[in-house]
């Protein structure tokens, strides 16, 4: 065992002595147990290895126990979280394969390369189980659109998702963006892929088979990246900008060369297990891969192709340079996996070997430079259970009033202040920046409830959205959890699609104080409550924490990644009123619920009270009636009611179909204000045709889902009487310039 | 009708193509590597879009040294027909089948969305069934669209009737509004829109569709049409 690598490195001694451990954020009680588990000092290139397995990005050591309340399973999972992505059965042999995953503290330091690597991760993540990546989304949280270090932050993290993913070719059709002080500093960005594979070509990132060769795939190891899970896991601070070196450079084009090589690999049949180099690169995988198939794994360090000149192993094991894989196939088909790649000008070498000792094992140089048992690296790091407790502000607001202000009474100013809101306004000015048709697949384009991407060969589409709105969570982290998810489901639904399963990002403040780990568990309870109740099991996903910036922590942001399946290109939907003449349905009940609302942000500068409430038993109700109507050729548009309640539906519906409506509601003794602005949740806009609109109006009522018949579409302008007095009567062509021209104005 | 579709190692609108061309037209198409030598037994060639090596220094800068280039380029000379799309205008302009330059937008930005076009000639063995200053939707999806050339090679555009499509709104600053070319003998066109993403109105347009029937057309007009299922 060489104790010493490099002159410059400390000794095993030192790391113990001078607790340079506590630089990599390991505690005293894990570096003892971590001396434990090898029955000696650990020297510098296993305490790195070690602390990078051992952070919360990769051991979810704070979230664990959380997860585990999670509904993972259901009659079409075919793979739960534990792998590089989920899958889930769609028939016909084929499966949906998705994830999502957080690149946020890259991102806030480097946000152009922190969104594309982002991008990049998640792909490889997909096409590593042998999907062929078919569509990305992501999820956006940004400042207050005002100052420079915002837009700068916004406009880079937007041009880096679109310079990944529109080099390597793969749609970016949808996704969301909420601006709110809170996310000052500490942006989250989020990305989402799904793939589609056949059943019998599902892949497993496992080192099989004692004696077999490992190989690496993908551009030379550089220095880039070095300790990347390590700095995801701690706050952001001043000392961030300086670590850019943690901050990887993505290379799109390499990514597309080794996305089909790999593709082309797995369709050959002949591998064993492959697994994508992602946060821990070398490390994680090799480790992760040797665990799951109960065996031990060597590395010849002076194999692995490396950028720069005299890498130590430590610098190796650690790097987080972008578009490299591992994978494992039999002596006797290395010659054709190697061909495969020597084809896609991708480089491909042999830099291991599958053993029996359960040990990972590093040479370098004719020394052995690391030796640390697998299972301690994987499943040994221990797991904490977090004190929480009920923050003062969660108290405080049961009092707050939300009718404390005055009633406005200028209601088309206040829809105007809404639509102009940049988390309501139209995210033209981001989408128009992707390629979101590349692959002729995209039936439904950014901006509609979810987008659907049709399936070659077939009738059948997937729907898909990310949805979660941290204002609410927040206010009530349970019924934000429920609600991130039944938004979700509805935005599938609306777009005639049946809900499969989620993945989620757990996007959360410092778990070591016991506010957040409380919002933690009621978000999570939510969470799983709703996906149990609305049969959408999670089948993977992602936890950031210590998203905190100088003023604290962030919204908590559990955003939910959905896809569905369309059974029939015919049932796809999308929120656009359509003909004039067409009637309009108004689904749902509307309470005075304005707490968290985007009415109470824009128009009084506040989030306090309350969230609308969710009852999960209605909102099943309310999806299996509207998805039983569209699937009858009752439906003509469908638009959930969500951020600026009825009045913001309407409006999006009507320039989305470039045509008015008239309206006329009541009040039912609600403020006209409320009656308007409120975020009651379960409600969804319908339209049908004049003449099967009755026929609608009673499918819906006889599944016990409150609906009534409240205007028409047609005319130019958005007309609504409340009570038979008018409360908007705007020009669409105005309401439109309004929503279009809010985010380009701001970013000028 | 034989079709090829060019597959550089960063081309991504290669499937795109062929779907077009195989659902559209129901004629053969293969795909055919960068570096083949023979392009002999196609009719015609489809340059796609996407990036093809990368395109981290000027767009298709690179490719035109790629082998089938040459096979391009003696294609063109016997006439076939040449289609080159997004990626594939670009790399055509470098080639030299085609003159002027794609520059970065104006807006500096990659810009995706349906584009209405003017079609300004049509009668290029690519634009046949389409009517004259016929107004057709095709997306756009670019970075680099911005056509330039010179006043002169404008003029001899303008007088030798090159140009092929205009935008009716100008999304990223090109010269006189130009979204195509041919060349002077009007067998190799460029264009930044993408008419294979517009060949089913499922997908949000059809109007690309016709680019294809015209080629056929053009070519069973010229080959007649006994060999032709």
């Amino acid at each position: 065992m060489a104790q010493q690598v490099s002159a410059k490195e400390p000794t095993a001694q030192q790391i113990k002595d001078q607790k340079i451990y506590s630089q990599f954020g390991v505690s005293d009680s894990e570096y003892e147990l971590i001396c434990s588990f090898m029955g000696r000092l650990p020297n510098y290139t296993e305490i790195g290895v070690f602390s990078v397995m051992w952070s919360e990005h990769c051991a979810y050591k704070n979230s664990k126990p959380l997860l585990r309340r999670f509904p993972v399973s259901g009659p079409r999972v075919l793979m739960g979280p534990g792998e590089g992505a989920g899958i889930v059965d769609i028939g016909d042999n084929q499966a949906v394969v998705f994830k999502i995953e957080s690149h946020n503290h890259p991102s806030a330091v480097e946000p152009y390369q922190g969104a594309a690597t982002g991008v990049g991760g998640i792909i490889r993540d997909i096409f590593s189980m042998g999907a062929r990546p078919v569509a990305v989304l992501n999820s956006l949280r940004f400042g207050k659109l005002e100052s420079d270090r915002v837009k700068y932050l916004f406009e880079h993290v937007v041009s880096g998702i679109a310079g990944y993913g529109n080099c390597i070719g793969i749609p970016t059709v949808g996704g969301e963006v909420m601006f709110d002080e809170s996310y000052d500093g500490n942006p989250l960005v989020n990305a989402m892929c799904v793939g589609l594979i056949d059943h019998d070509k599902i892949q497993r990132g496992v080192a099989k088979g004692v004696g077999n060769p490992v190989f690496y795939v993908g551009p030379p190891t550089g220095r880039d990246g070095i300790h990347g899970a390590t700095f995801a896991s701690v706050e952001l601070s001043e000392e961030s900008e300086a670590k850019k070196t943690a901050v990887q450079v993505g290379d799109p084009f390499m990514e597309k060369l080794v996305m089909e090589a790999c593709l082309e690999l797995i369709d050959t049949g002949i591998v064993l297990g492959i697994q994508d180099m992602g946060a821990a690169g070398l490390t994680c995988s090799s480790s992760e891969m040797a665990s799951k198939a109960g065996n031990g794994l060597e590395l010849y360090l002076d194999q692995v192709p490396q950028r720069e000149e005299g890498m130590t192993p430590y610098e190796m094991m650690l790097s987080e340079s972008q578009e490299r894989m591992l994978f494992v196939v039999e002596p006797k088909d290395e010659a054709q996996a190697q061909e495969i790649f020597d084809r896609w000008g991708v480089i491909c070498c042999k830099v291991g070997k599958v053993t029996d000792d359960g040990q990972l094992k590093l040479f370098h140089h004719g020394e052995i430079v690391g030796d640390m048992p697998v299972t301690a690296l994987v499943d040994e790091c221990p797991v904490y259970d977090k004190p929480s407790s009920v923050p003062a502000y969660y108290e405080e607001n049961a009092a707050v009033d939300t009718l404390r202000y005055e009633e406005v009474t200028d209601l088309g100013g206040a829809l105007k202040k809404v639509l102009a809101s940049p988390t309501v306004a139209s995210k033209a000015w981001i989408y128009n920046q992707y390629d979101y048709m590349v692959r002729t697949s995209t039936a439904v384009r950014p901006g509609s409830d979810a987008a659907v991407v049709t399936i070659n060969g077939t009738r059948k589409g997937l729907a898909m959205t990310t949805d979660c709105n941290g204002r609410y969570v927040y206010l009530d982290p349970e019924v934000g959890g429920k609600i991130a998810v039944g938004e979700a489901a509805r935005n599938i639904v609306c777009s005639g699609a049946q809900p499969l399963a989620i993945t989620d990002n757990l996007n959360f403040g410092s778990p070591e104080k016991p506010d957040i780990f409380w919002q933690m568990e009621r978000a999570v309870d939510g969470m799983a409550e709703a996906c149990r109740v609305l049969d959408t099991p999670v089948i993977g996903g992602n936890v950031s924490l210590y998203n905190e910036n100088a003023t604290g922590a962030i919204y908590p942001t559990p955003v939910v990644g959905m896809v569905g399946l369309v059974e029939d290109t015919d049932h796809i939907t999308t929120q656009a009123f359509k003909n004039e003449g067409d009637a309009i349905l108004l689904l749902g009940e509307t309470r005075a619920e304005l707490g968290g609302s985007e009415f109470q942000y824009a128009v009084h500068g506040v989030t306090e009270g309350r969230p609308p409430q969710l009852d999960l038993a209605v909102e099943r109700k309310l999806l299996d009636a509207v998805l039983g109507a569209i699937r009858s050729g009752l439906v003509r548009s469908a638009h959930d009611l969500s951020e600026g309640g009825i009045a913001a539906a309407l409006a999006e519906s009507c320039i989305s179909g470039r045509i008015g409506a008239n309206v006329e509601l009541a009040s039912s003794g609600l403020r006209r204000d409320v009656a308007l602005f409120s975020e009651s949740q379960s409600r969804i806009l319908l339209t049908a045709s004049s003449g099967k609109a009755e026929e609608l109006r009673a499918y819906i009522a006889a599944a016990g889902v409150p609906v009534q018949i409240i205007g028409t579409v047609g005319g130019e302008r958005l007309r609504l009487n409340l009570d038979g007095s008018s409360a908007l009567d705007e020009p669409v062509a105005e309401l439109t310039t309004i929503w279009e021209d809010a985010i380009p104005c701001l970013m000028k | 009708m034989k079709f090829a579709v060019l597959v550089f190692p960063g081309s991504n609108c290669d499937i795109d193509c062929y779907k077009a061309v195989e659902e559209t037209l129901g004629e053969p198409v293969d795909f055919v590597w960068h570096t083949a030598t023979d392009l002999s037994a196609y009719d015609c060639i489809l340059v796609p879009g996407g990036f093809s090596y990368g395109d981290y220094l000027r767009c298709g800068a690179i490719s035109r040294f790629a082998p089938v280039m040459n096979e391009v380029a003696k294609a063109a000379e016997q006439g076939k027909f040449v289609l080159g799309i997004c990626n594939g205008f670009q790399i055509l302009t470098e080639a030299g089948l085609l003159p002027g330059a794609l520059r970065r937008n104006e807006s500096m930005k990659f810009r995706c969305h349906d584009t209405t076009l003017k079609v300004v000639n049509y009668k290029t063995p690519f634009t046949k069934d389409y009517t004259a200053g016929e107004e057709i939707i095709i997306p756009i999806a670019h970075g680099e669209g911005n056509y330039y050339c010179d006043e002169e090679t404008l003029a001899a555009l303008k007088a030798n009737n090159q140009i092929v499509f205009t935008y009716s709104d100008n999304p990223n600053g090109s010269v006189a509004d130009i979204a195509g070319i041919c060349n002077e003998r009007g067998n190799v066109v460029g264009m930044m829109p993408h008419p294979e993403r517009a060949v089913n109105s499922l997908l949000g347009s059809e109007d690309g569709k016709r680019m294809f029937s015209s080629i056929l057309k053009t070519w069973r007009d010229t080959h007649g049409t006994a060999s032709v299922r």
